[in-house]
């Protein structure tokens, strides 16, 4: 396969027998055009990853990191080596699937800052639509020509986006009957 | 059921029309690809009943919501609404060291679980790099099998029973409760076995789980003639199936559909036999293939991969019985826990078991999408790790979930009694569409 020749194209990348190519966010509709007219009829999955905070996590173990030892995080343990800095916060990943003998699969690997619209692709490939609501709902990623980009697994007036890493986990406020 | 208010406030109607259908001929809907509107001139009859399905319904398979636009009793609007049972998996797994993430996964696709805890397992392995001994591979295969033959019963004893065949959901059970019985002979639980370990098994495959495997074997060719016999030349089954709930081929890649859904679909394709995973290479199976799409075609599919499993499984029983002592998980003191009996003796292994216990090993810095054949379709899971003991990220690709992207396509058209067919022969489980 001839990534280089993808709208976009940035690096290719080949680690654990998985070929990740890195596109342009600007250009991501283009290639995936490319994409599925090369063959890569089928679409996978849409994932959006949070980077906020990543390599910088605190230790409580013998090994030291950016920021040094944190006593509230006791049971884990630092890293080795401190893992390789991102471009951007999210990283935005489609997995495809070229039905074919044998199959090829890839991964188009675009970076978003907080708050960056990406195209939506959902004029290539229908399934995009759920997958995209997801990545929307729970990342806050805004897809740009989605049709109908509303909250897909949340209620409707939720607040916030869950998986985001800076989204607190302590539970939700409980709001009391006679407070309403 | 109930019937919803009388005014249908549907704003979204309004929107401009940004996705061309991909093709000609396609069934897929114009405007959103999973919303099916109702047309304008419909709608100024002002004859249109907005019905409200679910979500509480014994034959949504948990918690699903149809918004159905009725002119008379056909199905001319529809849209999903789903999130009911949305747990946010993905997030707590962020929370729990790698080897503790292993029993989420399974609850995820409840149903299916055996290969949910594989795909997550072989995602670990993979950035591991650690290999397995051919005998917990073999079982592997063996068990996922098991698993597949369960969730079809499953299937099709719950679908018929939605099309009112209440005998056929008696006889799926009782097969389904063999397979349960040789689950917990393995792993000591019926269902959510947590019985596959980064590196191989948890525990030796124990005596006696070979002879009992083989009445399987033998039942299973048997059970289902009687299953055949009960509804393939029963007219009031065949009535209801044929021909409803149609998917094209195109329209089946293009909304991504994976698994029996794809296949009824006329496309001939298996990841257990074009990709090729576990033991999968060295067994012989063959993928049944329908062309129609219809409810019938996707139930056809069903029946036939449970002789076709029954098959695989027979093929790794073969291939066990001459394991008996081999290593069932790779020996790797960094990841794979300590043999028990060591503990006592060996104050390497007691360090080894306490860490691996307390902080969990760490799995190299890397992403990496491991894909299975689940019983429901391409199962996916797309792990990143930053190099600590916990996932960064986790994700799953539910096939479920995609299927019932494709139920505003396969309900063009049809009756509100047909829905419950439809709905049903998409074999989905809630628990993986909302994760």
């Amino acid at each position: 396969m001839s990534w280089e020749s993808y709208p976009g194209y940035v690096a290719a990348n080949e680690a654990f027998g998985e070929t990740t190519v890195t596109i342009e966010t600007a250009q991501i509709r283009e290639a995936c055009e490319h994409a599925r007219a090369e063959g890569f009829t089928f679409l996978a999955d849409i994932v959006a990853t949070d980077y906020l905070g990543w390599g910088g996590k605190g230790v409580s173990g013998y090994i030291g990191t950016a920021t040094g030892r944190d006593l509230n995080h006791p049971s884990t343990q630092g890293y080795q080596a401190l893992p390789q800095l991102k471009p951007k916060r999210f990283s935005l990943s489609y997995h495809l699937l070229a039905m074919a003998q044998p199959p090829v699969r890839v991964r188009l690997q675009c970076w978003l800052d907080e708050d960056q619209p990406v195209a939506s692709v959902v004029s290539v490939w229908p399934t995009a639509d759920w997958h995209e609501r997801e990545q929307f709902d729970l990342m806050g990623i805004r897809f740009e020509g989605h049709p109908n980009l509303e909250r897909l697994l949340m209620p409707e007036d939720w607040e916030g986006h869950p998986l985001r890493k800076d989204y607190p986990i302590g539970g939700e406020p409980v709001r009391f009957s006679d407070a309403e | 059921m109930t019937v919803a208010p009388e005014k249908p406030a549907r704003s979204m109607r309004d929107w401009p029309v940004v996705f061309p259908p991909p093709y000609a001929g396609s069934r897929i809907p114009s405007r959103v690809p999973t919303i099916l509107d109702v047309p304008a001139e419909l709608l100024a009859t002002d004859d249109i009943l907005q019905v409200n399905f679910g979500p509480n319904h014994p034959s949504t398979h948990g918690v699903l919501r149809l918004i159905v636009d009725l002119d008379g009793e056909q199905v001319v609007g529809l849209n999903a609404v789903i999130g009911y049972l949305h747990t946010g998996f993905e997030k707590t797994m962020e929370h729990k060291t790698w080897w503790k993430c292993i029993t989420y996964p399974e609850r995820i696709d409840y149903v299916g679980y055996q290969n949910a805890e594989l795909v997550f397992v072989l995602a670990v392995e993979k950035l591991l790099e650690l290999e397995v001994p051919e005998k917990a591979t073999w079982m592997r295969t063996l068990l996922c099998e098991l698993n597949r033959i369960h969730s079809h019963l499953v299937f099709l004893g719950t679908s018929a029973l939605e099309l009112g065949a209440i005998s056929m959901f008696w006889y799926c059970f009782r097969e389904r409760e063999m397979i349960l019985d040789l689950y917990e002979m393995v792993a000591g639980a019926r269902m959510h076995t947590r019985y596959f370990q980064a590196g191989g098994l948890a525990e030796d495959i124990p005596r006696g789980f070979y002879p009992e495997c083989r009445k399987l074997v033998e039942r299973m060719p048997k059970a289902v003639d009687e299953y055949e016999a009960l509804v393939n030349r029963n007219k009031i089954w065949l009535e209801r199936t044929q021909g409803i709930g149609l998917l094209s081929a195109d329209d089946a890649i293009a909304l991504g559909q994976s698994g029996p859904v794809l296949r009824a679909s006329g496309v001939d394709w298996d990841l257990r036999r074009d990709q090729g995973y576990l033991a999968y290479d060295e067994v012989e199976f063959d993928v049944p293939v329908y062309a129609e799409g219809d409810v019938y075609a996707r139930y056809r599919v069903h029946m036939e991969e449970m002789r076709e499993s029954t098959r695989i499984v027979a093929q790794c029983l073969d291939r066990l019985e001459q394991m008996d002592g081999e290593p069932w998980i790779a020996d790797d003191r960094k990841v794979v826990l300590p043999p028990r009996e060591e503990l006592h003796t060996s104050m390497e292994s007691l360090i080894h078991h306490f860490k691996i216990v307390t902080e969990g090993y760490r799995v190299p810095e890397g992403e990496v999408y491991s894909v299975v054949e689940s019983p429901r379709g391409e199962l996916g899971c797309y792990v990143v790790s930053d190099g600590g003991p916990k996932p960064w990220r986790v994700k799953f690709r539910a096939p479920s979930f995609v299927a019932l992207e494709a139920t505003a396509t396969c309900l063009r058209e049809s009756l509100i009694a047909d829905m419950i067919a439809i709905v049903g022969s998409l074999d989905t489980v809630m628990g993986e569409v909302d994760r």
